[in-house]
C-alpha cells in the first residue's frame, strides 16, 4: 500500500481529496487503479501524468516500481522548450 | 545490459574541457545545410495562402483558376487533408492549425497552399485562389477575452476543467491549481503584505532560421522529409498520423538548426508540404517567410498575473498566492499550468497557492518557448519579492536567501526537493563583485531568481567502432546548442581515447530507434546517459574480443585508458591492446564492434539560477542600456563549459530582449502590425554587454556524471531582473513587459502626476 499525493486539479477530479492510499507496485498499476477508483482522473491520465518519487520525476516509465515509505506525488506531464 | 544511472564521483579527463565543436567549420564556412539548403531532383516550390482576418468563416474556396495556371502542379485546401484524428482533440487542433477547416482563427491562419514549378508561379497562383470569407468578431487581448461580454473564440472547446462555480467565460479553457498549507491563516500571520498585478506581452522565440522543409511522397506510400526541427522523430509521428502514412515508411532527417527555443517542437508547414508532394507526385520545398514566421508560428503567451505575498517583519514569508492568466491562441493549452507550477518554486513556503487559467484568443497558437511560461510567472513573483523587501526594509537578495528552498523543502508545486542549487546561486550572487560595483545617476540594479524542471525521456544511441579504431556516436537528439561536442566528450571520457577519435552525428529516423524531441533541456542530459551506457556495452564487446585475441578468460581483461589490459596470474607479459588494434582484428574475432543503448532517461534534476542586472535609463527618451549582466546557474556538471556558458548567455540575451522591446502589436482589426525584425526588435550584439557567467556544479544524483539540463533555466529571471533594475533606476514599479521607452516614459509621467 502506498500513499499518493495529488496536485490540486487532480485532487478535484478525485472527489476533492489531496491524497489517497492505493495498493500498487508500479507506476502503471497506480495510474490504472486510480482511474478505476476515480473515473474523473482518466482524462488526466490520457493527457499525461508524471510521478514524483522522493522528488525524482518519472514521466514515461510506467514499469518503475514504487518503494514503500517514500513520497509519491502526481504531477501533470510537462512539456519543455 | 542494464546500467546504473546513479551519480558517482569521477576524476574527469575529457569532460569539462573546451575542444572545438565538430560542426563549427561547416557553420563558419557556409557548408552546413539548414532547412532550406537541401534540394531534391524535380522539386516544386510550395507557398501557403493565409487569412488576412483574425476570425472569419470560410464560406467557399475557389481554386479553379489557380489550378489552370501553367506551372501549377497542385493546389491544396483542408478538403485534401481528411480528418484522421479519430476524436483526438489535440491532434485535431494540430491539423486545424496547419490548414483552417471552415474557420480562420487568427491573422495568418493557413487556408490553402500551392506547389508550382517556381516561386513566381506559386505566388501568382496564390493570387488566383478566391476565398469567400464571412468576417466574424474577434478578440486578441487576454484581459478582454475573459470579460463576460467577450466574443467566444471557439464555442466547442471544452471548459470541463474549469470550475463551473467560478462562472468563467467560455474563453477560459483550463483551470490549474497547486499549493499546500492554509493560505488564509498564512496571510493572517503576516505583518507585511504586498500585492501587485502584472502583464507581459506576447513574444516570439525569434529564431533566425525560418521554418523550412523539403518533402517527397512516392506513389507506393513511402516518403522522405528533410526539415529544420528540434525533434525529427516527433515530426515523423505527427506527420504520419495526420496524413495516414505508416510511421516506418516516412523517413525524416533533421537539418542543422538556426535556433528553435521550443518553436520547432511543433509542426506547422511540414504536413502541408507532404500533402502537396503526395498530390503533385513530385518533391516540394516549403520555406516560411519572416512575416509568416511571426504571423503563423511560435509565439509564447501574453499574460496577466496577480500576486500577493505576506511576511513577518523579520523577512520570513508566511503566505504567497498568485492567479495567472495565459493566452493560448485559439487552441486549448496548458501554459498557465506551467506558470502556476513554477511561480514560487524558488522558495520554501509553508502556505502557498497558485491558480492558472488558459485563455483563448484570436492569435497564433501558443508554442513552447524556452522554459515555457516560467519567465512570466517569475517576472510577477520576483517583482513582488522586491516590493516586499522594500516594504519590510531589508535587502532584496537577503530576503530571497532567508526564504530560499533547500533539500527537504516541499516545493510549491508538490514534491519534496532533493539536493538543489537555489541557495548556492543566491550566496554566489551575494559574494559576486557585481553586487558591490558602484552605480551612477539614472542607474539601477536588479536581482531575480528562476527555476525550471528539466526533463529526460526516450533516448536511443548507437556507438560504432570503425576498422581503424575511430568511433561514430549516432544520437537522435537534435543538436541545438553544441551537444555533438558534449556527447563526443562523454564518449571519449568513457573510452579513454582522444576527442578527435570520435565523431557524433544526428541520425535520421530510419537508422536509429525513437528519440524524444530536444526540449526540456534534455538533449545533453539524456543522450549523454544513453551514450555512457552504449560505450559501456561496446567496452564489454572490446574486452571479449581482446580475450579472444589473447585466448584468455574475458574476466581477466580490463579496459583502462583506451586499451584492453590483461590482469591476473600468468598474463603479466601480455602487451596492452589499443582500440585500433582490436578494431583492426574485428573481422576475425566476431565482426563489427558496436554498443547500443535505449533508455527512458528519467530523473533529470531541477535547475535554479540567480541573475544580476545593471541598467541605465534615459529619463528624456525612456531608452535603456544594459550596463552589466551576470548569470549564476547550477549545471550539475558542465560537460563542455563553453557551451554551458553559451546557453546561459543566449537565454539571458533573449530574456533581456523580451523584457525591454519585444512584443506582438495587434491593430483593432486583429491583424499583426509588426511581423518583421525591423518592427519586432530583438537585441543585437551592440545592445548588450558581455554577459558574465558563473557555473556552479551541484551533481544530479540521477546521472552517472551528475549532469543537469542547462538550456532553459536562464531565460526565467531576466524579465524580473531587468524590471527590478529599471524600477530601482526610475523609482517606479514597472508592471508591464516589455519596458519599451513609451512605457517607461508613461510610468515616469504617472509618477510625476502622483
Amino acid at each position: 500500500m502506498v500513499e499518493v499525493k495529488l496536485w490540486g486539479s487532480l485532487g478535484a477530479s478525485a472527489g476533492g481529496t489531496d491524497k489517497v492510499d492505493i495498493e500498487a507496485k508500479t507506476i502503471g498499476e497506480l495510474l490504472r487503479k486510480l482511474a478505476e477508483r476515480y473515473p474523473g482522473v482518466q482524462p488526466h491520465v490520457t493527457q499525461g501524468i508524471a510521478v514524483s518519487i522522493n522528488g525524482v520525476v518519472y514521466r514515461d516509465d510506467w514499469s518503475k516500481e514504487l518503494p514503500e515509505d517514500t513520497e509519491i506525488f502526481l504531477l501533470p506531464r510537462l512539456a519543455g522548450g | 545490459m542494464a546500467h546504473d544511472a546513479s551519480y558517482s564521483a569521477h576524476d574527469f579527463k575529457s569532460v569539462g574541457t573546451r575542444p572545438v565543436r565538430p560542426d563549427g567549420i561547416d557553420k563558419v564556412t557556409g557548408r552546413a545545410r539548414y532547412g532550406a539548403d537541401f534540394n531534391m531532383p524535380g522539386q516544386l516550390v510550395g507557398r501557403i495562402l493565409r487569412s488576412p482576418h483574425a476570425h472569419a468563416r470560410i464560406r467557399k474556396i475557389d481554386t479553379s483558376k489557380a489550378e489552370k495556371l501553367k506551372g501549377v502542379k497542385a493546389v491544396l485546401t483542408a478538403a485534401d487533408l481528411p480528418d484522421l484524428t479519430d476524436g483526438d482533440v489535440a491532434f485535431h487542433d494540430i491539423l486545424d492549425n496547419c490548414m483552417a477547416r471552415g474557420r480562420a482563427l487568427y491573422d495568418g491562419h493557413a487556408v490553402a497552399a500551392v506547389a508550382a514549378i517556381d516561386a513566381r508561379t506559386a505566388r501568382e497562383a496564390l493570387k488566383l485562389i478566391a476565398v469567400d470569407y464571412e468576417v466574424l468578431p474577434h478578440v486578441t487581448e487576454i484581459d478582454e477575452a475573459i470579460k463576460s461580454s467577450a466574443h467566444v473564440v471557439r464555442e466547442h472547446v471544452s471548459t470541463g476543467s474549469v470550475d463551473p462555480e467560478l462562472n468563467m467565460p467560455p474563453n477560459t479553457t483550463k483551470r490549474s491549481e497547486f499549493g499546500h498549507g492554509d493560505i488564509e491563516a498564512g496571510f493572517r500571520k503576516a505583518e507585511v503584505v504586498v500585492e501587485g498585478s502584472y502583464r507581459t506581452e506576447q513574444a516570439h522565440q525569434g529564431y533566425i532560421e525560418p521554418h523550412a522543409c523539403v518533402a517527397s511522397v512516392n506513389s507506393d506510400g513511402t516518403g522522405e522529409l528533410w526539415v529544420c526541427t528540434q525533434g525529427h522523430f516527433a515530426f515523423r509521428h505527427f506527420c504520419a498520423r495526420l496524413l495516414g502514412m505508416d510511421v516506418s515508411k516516412l523517413r525524416v532527417t533533421s537539418s542543422e538548426i538556426g535556433g528553435g527555443f521550443g518553436g520547432k517542437t511543433h509542426v506547422w508547414i511540414e504536413p502541408v508540404a507532404l500533402a502537396l508532394s503526395r498530390k503533385a507526385g513530385r518533391p516540394v520545398k516549403l520555406v516560411m517567410s519572416r512575416e509568416e514566421v511571426f504571423r503563423a508560428s511560435g509565439p509564447t503567451s501574453a499574460t496577466s498575473i496577480d500576486v500577493k505575498i505576506g511576511a513577518t517583519k523579520d523577512g520570513r514569508i508566511t503566505a504567497a498566492s498568485a492567479t495567472l492568466r495565459f493566452s493560448c491562441g485559439p487552441y486549448a493549452g496548458s501554459w498557465a499550468e506551467l506558470g502556476a507550477m513554477t511561480a514560487f518554486a524558488c522558495y520554501d513556503l509553508e502556505n502557498v497557492r497558485t491558480v492558472g487559467f488558459d485563455v483563448l484568443v484570436n492569435r497564433p497558437k501558443t508554442a513552447a518557448y524556452r522554459a515555457p511560461s516560467a519567465p512570466m510567472a517569475a517576472f510577477a513573483v520576483e517583482s513582488a519579492i522586491d516590493d516586499l523587501a522594500r516594504k519590510i526594509g531589508i535587502d532584496a537578495l537577503e530576503l530571497r536567501i532567508r526564504n530560499a528552498a533547500k533539500e527537504g523543502t516541499k516545493s510549491s508545486y508538490g514534491p519534496v526537493y532533493g539536493p538543489i542549487g537555489i541557495g548556492p546561486t543566491l550566496e554566489a550572487a551575494k559574494n559576486h563583485p557585481h553586487m558591490k560595483a558602484p552605480l551612477g545617476k539614472n542607474q539601477g540594479r536588479g536581482v531575480a531568481c528562476g527555476f525550471w524542471f528539466n526533463f529526460g525521456g526516450q533516448t536511443c544511441t548507437d556507438l560504432n567502432i570503425g576498422a581503424d579504431g575511430t568511433v561514430t556516436l549516432a544520437v537522435g537528439t537534435v543538436d541545438v546548442g553544441g551537444s555533438r561536442a558534449s556527447l563526443s566528450l562523454v564518449a571519449v571520457e568513457e573510452l579513454g581515447i582522444p576527442y578527435g577519435q570520435v565523431k557524433t552525428v544526428v541520425a535520421d529516423t530510419g537508422t536509429l530507434g525513437y528519440n524524444d524531441t530536444t526540449e526540456g533541456s534534455r538533449g545533453t542530459f539524456s543522450s549523454s546517459m544513453a551514450a555512457i551506457f552504449a560505450v559501456r556495452n561496446a567496452i564489454q564487446v572490446l574486452r571479449e574480443r581482446a580475450a579472444k585475441m589473447w585466448d584468455i578468460p574475458v574476466d581477466d581483461v580490463v579496459w583502462e585508458d583506451g586499451h584492453a589490459k590483461a590482469r591476473g596470474k600468468g598474463h603479466g607479459n601480455l602487451p596492452r591492446l589499443s582500440l585500433k588494434q582490436i578494431a583492426e582484428a574485428a573481422v576475425n574475432t566476431g565482426g563489427p564492434i558496436a554498443g547500443h543503448s535505449e533508455i527512458v532517461a528519467d530523473g533529470a534534476g531541477v535547475s535554479f539560477t540567480t541573475h544580476i542586472c545593471d541598467i541605465e535609463i534615459d529619463p528624456e527618451t525612456g531608452g535603456t542600456k544594459v550596463l552589466r549582466y551576470t548569470v549564476i546557474q547550477d549545471a550539475g556538471k558542465a560537460v563542455h563549459p563553453t557551451y554551458v556558458e553559451g546557453q546561459y548567455q543566449g537565454a539571458a540575451a533573449q530574456g533581456i530582449g523580451w523584457a525591454l522591446n519585444e512584443e506582438y502589436v495587434y491593430g483593432k482589426d486583429g491583424r499583426l502590425q509588426n511581423p518583421g525584425f525591423l518592427d519586432y526588435r530583438i537585441p543585437v550584439c551592440s545592445d548588450l554587454p558581455m554577459i558574465d557567467t558563473e557555473i556552479l556544479e551541484i551533481p544530479n544524483p540521477n546521472h552517472p556524471y551528475g549532469i543537469r539540463g542547462v538550456g532553459e533555466t536562464s531565460i526565467v529571471p531576466p524579465l524580473a531582473a531587468v524590471a527590478n533594475a529599471v524600477s530601482n533606476a526610475v523609482g517606479v514599479r514597472m508592471t508591464h513587459i516589455p519596458m519599451s521607452p513609451p512605457r517607461i516614459l508613461a510610468a515616469l509621467a504617472a509618477e510625476r502626476v502622483g
